[in-house]
């Protein structure tokens, strides 16, 4: 009878935010919904700023490219947006597969490349901006 | 599992705005996805080899590469626009039937000028 208590009271004493945490359909919370307002909020001028860029790297050769994200500004800018897509990406591409893909194995399995190929592109992208830059 | 009975399927519904957006900016999502592995293409070549660059420059500069960098600015500029909306919606405002239709079709009008404002400069620059 008090283990019956004890773990009712555990239970009940429990927060909300408690309860809610870990839970979610990738038991994960509600981390990953968070993040991805917010990496969908830095990529609102990120995005604008690269849009213009391109449009001013029309034709441009290696040096031109160079020459342009050795300025510390955009290479920053350019950081920020690699690491702020491919965050974003995986964790809205994370979502699609939780909704759509209802086998277990098949939608571990999605989730798990969806994560490595944004991780291992994110990797590619910034490498080759501060090789650029730097 | 319960098997419980299913309620009647998309097909039989007329396609609402509020229904075509909401998909769209998934689509767009996963699209952009696919094209961000073309900008990853793009730094690497570059910091590669003046080879590597041209390859990647002539296919940008080919009738497919220009298809696909229109199918992605627009998507871009979607996905922008929705994605606007959506945080809106997240703090709590915007949901009220007009508001809801009048956004729905700002963000229609604002993706089709914004793209084509964009590429009108873009062939300006060029």
């Amino acid at each position: 009878m008090a283990d019956v208590e004890k773990t009712l009271n555990v239970a009940v004493r429990r927060s909300q935010l408690g309860r809610a945490r870990g839970l979610g359909a990738a038991r994960a919370g509600s981390g990953a919904w968070w993040i991805e307002r917010l990496t969908g909020l830095a990529l609102i001028p990120l995005s604008l700023w690269f849009i213009a860029s391109a449009i001013s790297l029309e034709g441009a050769s290696r040096a031109d490219i160079v020459a342009w994200l050795h300025a510390p500004v955009p290479l920053v800018l350019m950081l920020c947006l690699i690491i702020a897509t491919f965050w974003h990406m995986e964790l809205g591409l994370r979502v699609v597969v939780e909704d759509y893909v209802h086998h277990e194995a098949t939608r571990l399995t999605s989730l798990l490349l969806i994560r490595a190929l944004c991780i291992l592109a994110a990797l590619f992208c910034l490498v080759a901006a501060l090789e650029l830059g730097l | 599992m319960v098997v419980r009975p299913l309620s009647p399927h998309l097909q039989v519904y007329r396609w609402p705005l509020s229904m075509v957006l909401s998909i769209s900016h998934r689509i767009t999502g996963v699209g952009l996805s696919a094209g961000t592995l073309v900008l990853a293409w793009w730094l690497v070549a570059a910091a590669s080899s003046e080879d590597a660059f041209a390859t990647v420059q002539w296919f940008l500069s080919s009738w497919l590469g220009v298809l696909v960098l229109l199918g992605w600015s627009a998507a871009l500029i979607f996905h922008l626009c929705t994605g606007i909306r959506h945080l809106v919606w997240d703090t709590g405002r915007g949901f009220d039937n007009r508001i809801y239709r009048t956004t729905g079709w700002l963000v229609v009008g604002a993706t089709i000028g914004l793209t084509l404002i964009v590429w009108i400069i873009g062939f300006v620059v060029w």
